[in-house]
């Protein structure tokens, strides 16, 4: 609009601006990700012409898709990102239903709710080990109350089979950073939507299932993609609470990538890789069924 | 009957709240008390005996938890201030210009958001080994950029999609000059995103953990590094101190939050923050 002002040099600069602008970022997310993005892909075709590897090949992913393995840490992987996302979207639409009715205390008590959103998930990890481990915190107060005499008796909760550790800390953690956009989302609606679906005689469930939650969903879908897209490529938790074998995707690449062996080495590069698509697929499809759910009648 | 009606919504209120006030305190109890614990066997409902051993550990330099704080600090602040700068002319084209390529440009700067740091970071450490950039402090800053400028570059752009323009107009008509302009016309407008970026750049990297271990090879020990050990030794006075002290600055940030930021904006921060 305005460059019909400029001739010369300085139209050029006028057109460039947003490229000249956007540079720097462009030029880190060019060379340190899609860089890191390709050599990644080369090295995991076993093609590094530094050290005399010229035939690319797909031996690395030929490799991993034969190993057992692979597929039941894929399920636990799976497991490990859906089904926390399910529980945190869950406990946040039910939290913030509570929050935004009108009661004393209101403020302190959505203050409390937000509290750990930047308390870094490796504390809460330590923490879930001290209170859920069969000597822990929990353990301790069944001892108490009598219900159980020796650790043994505490159920397995931290470093079992079916992930439960890991799942208590990323809901613990993402369920009130998701509560607090359901509740900021709430509060814009207002209560008019529900007050008129109420006088075409909608009870309480068809008002939350055909009102709410079809304006609440959309700003939902954001957050707990990004949350599950974490989830799927997380190392640490899994390294803290999760069982040795075996154990999620990320934590076997990084196992692969960092063997003594070398000729491990590629087979890591792809089995994060195979992370990098999968979830990825994950993301889309997820996306896919909740625009679906959305939009559905019954 | 409508009488039981609210009678039952308020007890499932109030059980709401209990358990919001148990969520957030259960998890930090523990670590309060192991870190000042000396002996604490399994039926003790308390520790049997109390010792501030923990915290003087960390105090002393052959713990390297002090060199790591401060390698932890001095990584951080570098992340913080460039990813910033950088941000703020990215989110500013983003937010302000229409231009050829731009759905390619923005799919590319959000692409490190939903593409787990784990698929480049082993490419990236082997670019970094050609260019003698892994096991260096460089490199560590280098690879934490990539998500805290995604994520700066974020909150900057929904700044300035809301930025009016005009405003530098006005201030060029009256004399000023780019600079002048700059300092005393546009960062006012912006300082509140600015806060916000730089709190999350600025957790993003202090809580980084597999980055750094790839990147630095060991050679750069962070806090975060020093932690994650501490977390698997199996010495909890240990890791509940550290975990003390790993928490302060989310509580700076989730006092300046509170005070300087509505909540939509504390919750943005605590989208990277925790991670």
């Amino acid at each position: 609009m305005r460059s019909v002002f400029y001739t010369g040099w300085s139209r050029i600069y006028a057109k460039g601006r947003p490229w000249i602008l956007l540079s720097p970022a462009l030029i880190l997310v060019l060379f340190l990700f899609l860089g890191g993005l390709g050599f990644g892909i080369a090295e995991s075709l076993n093609y590094m012409p530094r050290i005399g590897l010229t035939e690319p090949n797909l031996d690395a992913y030929r490799a991993i898709f034969a190993d057992v393995g692979f597929y039941r840490s894929l399920f636990l992987t799976l497991h490990v990102a859906i089904t926390p996302t399910i529980l945190s979207v869950a406990l946040a639409l039910a939290f913030g239903l509570v929050l935004r009715q009108s009661f004393r205390g209101k403020q302190f008590f959505t203050f409390m709710f937000s509290f750990n959103l930047p308390i870094p998930h490796v504390v809460g990890a330590i923490g879930i080990l001290m209170l859920f481990s069969q000597s822990g915190f929990f353990a301790r107060i069944g001892h108490a109350l009598g219900w159980m005499d020796a650790p043994s008796d505490f159920p397995i909760l931290v470093n079992d089979a079916w992930a439960i550790g890991i799942i208590i800390e990323y809901v613990w953690k993402e369920t009130p950073f998701i509560g607090v956009i359901v509740l900021a989302i709430l509060q814009s609606i207002g209560e008019d939507y529900e007050a008129v679906a109420q006088t075409l005689g909608a009870n309480r469930w068809q008002r939350f299932r055909y009102v709410l939650l079809p304006l609440v969903l959309p700003g939902v879908l954001i957050v707990s993609v990004a949350v599950m897209a974490f989830f799927f490529g997380d190392f640490v938790i899994p390294t803290i609470l999760g069982q040795t074998y075996p154990a999620v995707l990320a934590v076997e690449a990084v196992k692969d990538y960092t063997h003594y062996d070398l000729r491990n080495h590629p087979i890591g590069v792809a089995q994060a890789l195979v992370i990098a698509v999968i979830g990825t697929v994950l993301v889309f499809v997820y996306m896919w069924l909740n625009r679906k759910f959305i939009r559905s009648d019954g | 009957m409508d009488k039981r009606k609210i009678g039952l919504g308020r007890v499932v209120r109030w059980f709401a709240l209990f358990m919001i006030i148990i969520w957030v305190v259960a998890p930090f109890v523990p670590l309060w008390l192991w870190s000042f614990s000396l002996r604490w066997r399994f039926p003790a409902f308390l520790p049997e005996a109390w010792s501030t051993r923990a915290w003087l550990y960390l105090l002393k330099p052959s713990s390297g938890v002090l060199d790591a704080t401060i390698d932890s600090m001095v990584i951080a602040v570098v992340v913080t201030v460039v990813s910033v700068a950088i941000a703020i002319p990215a989110g500013r084209s983003l937010g302000l210009y229409q231009f050829k390529g731009k759905r390619v440009m923005e799919f590319l700067i959000l692409a490190p958001t939903i593409i787990p740091g784990l698929a480049s970071v082993f490419g990236v450490h082997g670019l970094f080994l050609r260019y003698h950039l892994a096991n260096t402090y460089t490199g560590v800053i280098l690879v934490h950029l990539i998500s805290s400028v995604t994520y700066a570059t974020m909150v900057m752009w929904g700044v300035f999609s809301n930025y009016n323009p005009e405003f530098e107009e006005q201030g060029r008509v009256l004399g000023a000059n780019p600079i002048r302009n700059f300092r005393y016309v546009t960062w006012p407008a912006i300082f509140p995103g600015i806060v916000v970026a730089a709190l999350f750049s600025f957790l993003l990297s202090w809580y980084q953990y597999l980055l750094t271990l790839i990147i630095g090879g060991g050679k750069v020990q962070t806090l975060a590094m020093l932690l994650f050990n501490f977390a698997r030794s199996g010495d909890r006075p240990v890791a509940g101190a550290v975990s003390i002290i790993f928490m302060i600055p989310a509580l700076i940030v989730l006092f300046v939050t509170s005070k300087y930021l509505t909540g939509e904006n504390a919750a943005v921060s605590g989208l990277g923050g925790g991670r």
